[in-house]
């Protein structure tokens, strides 16, 4: 696995070929290693993640990808490594404190509040942006009249953005597969994330869907240059997609670098085919 | 004419009976919602938050039965008297300590495990209250007084007296309970429906992952309903204290409250109260009916009376087998 050219970009960043400023480096994992009992889910993974790229994170089933993912949302606390977020040093944290910190994520099998409408599903994306104190929220005073406008002036953005307006008043338990994973991605975009994690945004989608869901991925990147860190089983839309890509197998990191890179590297080609490992 | 009248006055008292009913249902029902727990120990709670109530407001020392037979002391006072607006402010912390110290010891270690087992915890905390609230204000019947209005309303009687030529009786207290949980509802649907919190708390109930995934802490959800939970618990004390007096048969009330929400269905506030109001009015005047001699006398040629024991839960047990989910509750529907 040669070392790319990308790896070794500037540290301030650089522009992409379609003109897109891809800054400095955000988030740096440091030899992650993930265990679970006697099972190595990750073994000494090192990859970072720049500011305002598309990082797709592929492998086979079973490679440990959403368990990466889990590790940089907080769902899981590896035995060993460090995560270096904006320059700092990660300590163990609740999975609710790193949200806070600005890193919204979508799950692989859609955790959305069902009982809840498209807008209040979308509006819990807004509640750590709430400031005012929950008197004046429940008397609807001052304050927190003004700040409640204001977030719902941002999740109407989303949800036109999303072209999801007809829907919004919909409980999300009624609503079909492609459109659950639509509002969950409305709901972390809603927190206005430094960095964004879909695992598998396009599972279970047909092509339509998918081609939908890639141009949503591509215009939020776009338009407000959202940090995007994707887990897709589907090859030709990470490749479409991703400035970035890291595959994974068995645990481990066997390549790193822009998708055609990737796609060249004959140990991923080894991996994908099957050939038997020696 | 005169039947009519008294039948009236009967559907009034059930109603405020049922509102009695309402205030204990709905502490089921806002831990229910939040953390899908039925929590056996919601009546305890109320009787918990009567009995710290009155020990404080008569100055009493707690755990003064333990300290005398412990050390041979004769300590049983601290010898002051504390008005009821602070006492009640003081118990309402208390039962915030007590939401704390449940999710601390209990619900933390509980946490993704089924919910019977949560369930099972529950019933052990009922019980573990149960003696904590003998062992610290002993097990004595005390009368709670925090100036609540008692008796038959003058008011009432003479006015419908003049209107009817027949006089209601109905008890002031009733009254007073009626709106203050008209208040106390009126708050709990502005704070789900407007806060933060509240929203916080409605998403804890839908999705534990998604909520986190939003920077919601379980931690600080759980022990906030807990504590809200206990308030309602607090004001049930209150009203039933008030009435029967502080007992420890007021945890029996919680045996109450099932019907209502079988009734009304274990995750609906509005169900809650409809549920109590169905029930009160129900069981008062199906008593009415059946024990009147004119009534069910004449038309079966007998009278039962004493309905007032078993109504609810037959009433309950029917729901179940036409409409277990209860009038408000939410469908459980499998998709496969």
């Amino acid at each position: 696995m040669s070392d790319t050219m990308l790896l070794d970009a500037p540290a301030e960043g650089y522009v992409t070929a379609d003109g897109r400023q891809i800054g400095p480096v955000v988030m740096d994992l440091k030899n992650i290693t993930l265990r679970f009992g006697g099972v190595v889910a990750i073994k000494d993974i090192s990859f970072d993640i720049r500011q305002g790229e598309i990082r797709a994170i592929i492998g086979p089933n079973g490679a440990g990808k959403s368990s990466m993912l889990n590790v940089i949302s907080g769902f899981y606390v590896p035995q060993e490594g460090e995560v270096w977020f904006k320059g700092y040093r990660r300590g163990p944290m609740r999975p609710y404190q790193v949200a806070r910190l600005g890193i919204a994520r979508t799950f692989q099998n859609i955790a959305l509040f069902d009982g809840m409408s498209v807008l209040d599903n979308i509006m819990t994306g807004r509640l750590n942006k709430t400031k005012s104190g929950f008197l004046s929220q429940a008397l609807w005073w001052g304050p927190a009249e003004r700040e409640e406008i204001a977030n719902r002036e941002q999740v109407e953005k989303i949800i036109d953005f999303l072209e999801i307006q007809n829907i919004r008043k919909t409980p999300v338990g009624r609503l079909p597969y492609g459109l659950k994973k639509r509002v969950e991605l409305a709901r972390a975009l809603a927190a206005e994330p430094q960095i964004l994690l879909l695992d598998e945004p396009m599972a279970g989608m047909n092509v339509e869907e998918k081609e939908d869901m890639s141009r949503f991925i591509l215009d939020v990147n776009d338009e407000f240059g959202t940090t995007t860190v994707l887990i897709e089983h589907d090859m030709g839309v990470v490749m479409d997609l991703s400035d970035r890509v890291v595959v994974m197998d068995y645990g481990r990191k066997i390549g790193d670098g822009t998708p055609d890179e990737v796609r060249n590297n004959q140990e991923v080609i080894d991996a994908y085919l099957g050939v038997a490992h020696d | 004419m005169d039947q009519l009248l008294y039948g009236t006055e009967v559907l009034i008292n059930g109603l405020m009976t049922g509102v009695m009913y309402s205030l204990v249902a709905l502490g089921f029902v806002l831990i229910y919602k939040a953390s899908g727990v039925f929590n056996y120990a919601q009546g305890v709670l109320a009787l918990f938050a009567a009995l710290t109530l009155v020990g404080i407001m008569e100055g009493q020392v707690p755990f003064a039965h333990l300290i005398n037979a412990m050390f041979g002391t004769h300590i049983e006072n601290f010898g002051w008297n504390i008005p009821a607006v602070f006492a009640i402010l003081l118990t309402a912390g208390v039962m915030v300590v007590l939401a704390i110290l449940i999710e601390k010891l209990v619900l933390q270690h509980l946490v993704g495990q089924e919910p019977i087992i949560l369930f099972m915890a529950t019933i052990g905390l009922a019980y573990f209250l149960e003696g904590l609230g003998d062992v610290m204000w002993g097990a004595d019947i005390k009368t709670l007084d925090v100036g609540l209005p008692q008796g038959i309303s003058d008011v009432v009687e003479q006015t419908t007296a003049n209107w009817f030529g027949y006089g209601f009786f109905i008890d002031r207290l009733d009254i007073w309970a009626t709106i203050i949980a008209a208040l106390l509802v009126a708050a709990l649907v502005a704070f789900s429906q407007y806060t933060k919190q509240g929203r916080a708390m409605r998403a804890v109930a839908d999705d534990h992952q998604a909520a986190l995934s939003v920077g919601i802490s379980l931690q600080f959800i759980w022990i906030m309903v807990w504590s809200i939970a206990g308030f309602v618990a607090l004001v049930a004390g209150i009203m039933w204290g008030t009435k029967s007096g502080v007992q420890f048969s007021l945890s029996l009330i919680a045996l109450k409250a099932l019907p209502v929400l079988m009734l009304g269905g274990f995750t609906s506030i509005p169900g809650a109260i409809v549920g109590g109001l169905i029930i009160g009015v129900g069981e008062k005047l199906f008593e009415f009916i059946m024990s009147s001699p004119d009534l069910a006398g004449s038309w079966f040629g007998f009278t039962i009376s004493a309905t007032e024991n078993w109504f609810a839960y037959v009433l309950a047990l029917l729901f179940l087998v036409f409409r277990p989910q209860g009038l408000f509750g939410e469908r459980i529907i499998e998709r496969v």
